[in-house]
C-alpha cells in the first residue's frame, strides 16, 4: 500500500471547451502511481459538473488541467461555486498551459494552492500534495 | 451524531462525507451504522457485473436516464480496482455517467478495492445503507471488472445484472460455475457486433438446461448501451424481477441471507482484528515466527500454541 494508511483521493477535471488531455491521463497515472485513489471525468466538464464531482466524491484534492487560455476565469468560477456550495477545506491545484509567473501569481491570490505549468516533474505535483493535504 | 441527522435532511455533502468515514472504517463506524440502520429497507438494490469494458457503467447511465423518467431517485456506487502494489486506484466509471451529473437527485460515488478481492470494497454494503437512509428510490452497484468467481456482489443487491459481450466464449464457458449462475438478468452488450447473436442463444441454451426449479425465468436482452438501443426492454425485465421477488416472498428471503451474511462477516472480522492486534502484542508471536522460519516448528502446530493460551483467548474478548 501507499505511504498513507487511507489514501488521499484527488479529481482530476478537465473543465470548459478543451479537447487535450494527453496532460490529464499522464498526471493521472502518476498520482495513482504514486498511491493514490484519481477520480478522472473525462473532457469538457462544466463549472457545475466539477463542483458536483468534487462534492460527491468528497476528495481532497481538486485538479484542473487547462490549455486553452481559461485558466484564470474559470478557476475563479469555480472556486467561487465550490464556497457557495460551501466547500472551502479542500485542495485545488491547476495544471496546464499557464504562460507567465503574473498569471501562476493571479491564481494563487484568487484561491488556487498550487499551479503546475506544462513539463512540471511529477514528484513536484506528488509532494505538494503529499504535503498538503492533512486529514479533515 | 449531527453529520447523520444532516445527512439523513437531504445534505449531499454529510451524505459524502459520511461514505467516506465508512470507506476508511472510521472509529465510529459501528456508532453511524447503528444511526442510519432504522432508516434503511426502503430502496431496492439492483447489481451490476460483468468482465471489464463488457459496458457496464454505459448501461447503468442508460439505465439510471430510465430510471430517471419514472422519477425513481438513484445513487450509483462504482468501484474500480486499487493497485496491490501501490494502493492507488483510477477510478474512471464516471466518464461513462455525465448524464445524470447536474441531476441533484442522482447521487454517484466511485469507490476503490482496498484491498478487497469479491468485486466490492469493504465497505460498499455500508455504503449502500447510507444511500438507502438518504432516500435514494434504487441503488445501483457496479462491480469492478469480474472473472468468475468474484461474485460478492450476491450479498449486496436484491437483483444481479450480469453483462457479456459478444466475444465472452463458447458453449463451455456459458456452462462453468460462478459468475453464469448468478444472473436474475443477462444483458449481451455491444449487440451490434459480431457473435453477439450467438452468445445470447448460448446463454438461452444453457439456461434451459437449469435442473433447478425456479420461480423466475432468466432472461437474455441483447442491448447496445452506447447507442441506447435495448435498455427500456432492459429496464422492464429489472421491474418485473423485482415484482416477482416481492410476490413470491423471495425478496424477504434475499434480504434475510444478506443480514445473515453481513452478520457472519462483521463478526468475523471483529475476531479477526482482535485477535490478531492481541497476538502481536506477545513476546512469544515473533518467536513462533522465528521457529517456523527456521524450520523448528510447523506453522499449523503454532497456532495450535496460540489457540491453546486460554489467557490470551480471554483477553481479546474483554
Amino acid at each position: 500500500m501507499g505511504k498513507r494508511e487511507i489514501p488521499i483521493r484527488v479529481l482530476v477535471a478537465k473543465p470548459g471547451l478543451d479537447g487535450h488531455d494527453r496532460g490529464a491521463k499522464v498526471v493521472v497515472r502518476a498520482l495513482r502511481d504514486a498511491g493514490m485513489e484519481v477520480i478522472y471525468t473525462g473532457l469538457h466538464q462544466s463549472v457545475d459538473q466539477v463542483v458536483a464531482t468534487a462534492i460527491q466524491e468528497d476528495v481532497d484534492v481538486i485538479g484542473l488541467s487547462i490549455l486553452n487560455g481559461v485558466h484564470i476565469p474559470i478557476s475563479k468560477k469555480i472556486i467561487m461555486k465550490l464556497k457557495e456550495k460551501g466547500v472551502e477545506d479542500r485542495l485545488i491545484t491547476v495544471g496546464g498551459v499557464i504562460p507567465t509567473k503574473e498569471d501562476e501569481e493571479e491564481l494563487k491570490r484568487i484561491g488556487v494552492h498550487g499551479v503546475f505549468p506544462t513539463s512540471t516533474p511529477f514528484d513536484v505535483i506528488v509532494d505538494f500534495i503529499e504535503s498538503n493535504v492533512h486529514p479533515r | 451524531m449531527e453529520l447523520v441527522e444532516k445527512m439523513l435532511s437531504g445534505n449531499q455533502l454529510a451524505l459524502a462525507r459520511l461514505i467516506t468515514l465508512l470507506e476508511n472504517r472510521a472509529d465510529d463506524l459501528p456508532e453511524i451504522m447503528r444511526t442510519v440502520y432504522p432508516h434503511t429497507g426502503n430502496a431496492y438494490c439492483l447489481g451490476v457485473t460483468g468482465p471489464p469494458g463488457a459496458g457496464k457503467s454505459t448501461l447503468v447511465d442508460e439505465l439510471t436516464s430510465v430510471m430517471r423518467q419514472r422519477g425513481l431517485t438513484v445513487g450509483i456506487v462504482a468501484v474500480d480496482p486499487t493497485s496491490p502494489f501501490t494502493g492507488g486506484a483510477l477510478l474512471g466509471d464516471r466518464i461513462r455517467m455525465q448524464k445524470h451529473y447536474l441531476d441533484d437527485d442522482v447521487f454517484i460515488r466511485s469507490l476503490a478495492t482496498r484491498g478487497s478481492y469479491g468485486g466490492l470494497s469493504a465497505s460498499a454494503k455500508c455504503i449502500v445503507k447510507a444511500l438507502d437512509a438518504f432516500g435514494k428510490d434504487v441503488i445501483i452497484v457496479e462491480t469492478v471488472g469480474v472473472g468468475q468467481t468474484e461474485l460478492e456482489i450476491i450479498e449486496a443487491v436484491d437483483t444481479i445484472l450480469v453483462v457479456m459481450v459478444p466475444e465472452a466464449g463458447d458453449t463451455i464457458q456459458t456452462m462453468k460455475a460462478g459468475l453464469m449462475e448468478i444472473a436474475d438478468i443477462f444483458a449481451v452488450n455491444k449487440a451490434d457486433r459480431e457473435g453477439a447473436t450467438q452468445m445470447a442463444a448460448e446463454l438461452r441454451a444453457m439456461l434451459s438446461g437449469r435442473q433447478i426449479p425456479t420461480y423466475w425465468e432468466i432472461p437474455v436482452i441483447e442491448t447496445e448501451a452506447s447507442n441506447s438501443i435495448g435498455i427500456e426492454e432492459l429496464y422492464a425485465e429489472i421491474e418485473h424481477h423485482r415484482e416477482v421477488l416481492s410476490e413470491t416472498d423471495q425478496l424477504s428471503a434475499r434480504r434475510r441471507k444478506q443480514r445473515e451474511g453481513e452478520l457472519i462477516e462483521i463478526v468475523q472480522r471483529r475476531i479477526k482484528e482482535q485477535i490478531i492486534a492481541r497476538m502481536k502484542k506477545e513476546e512469544r508471536f515473533s518467536s513462533l515466527v522465528r521457529k517456523i522460519a527456521d524450520g523448528e516448528i510447523d506453522p499449523y502446530s503454532a497456532s495450535n500454541e496460540i489457540f491453546s493460551d486460554r489467557a490470551l483467548l480471554q483477553d481479546c474478548f474483554q
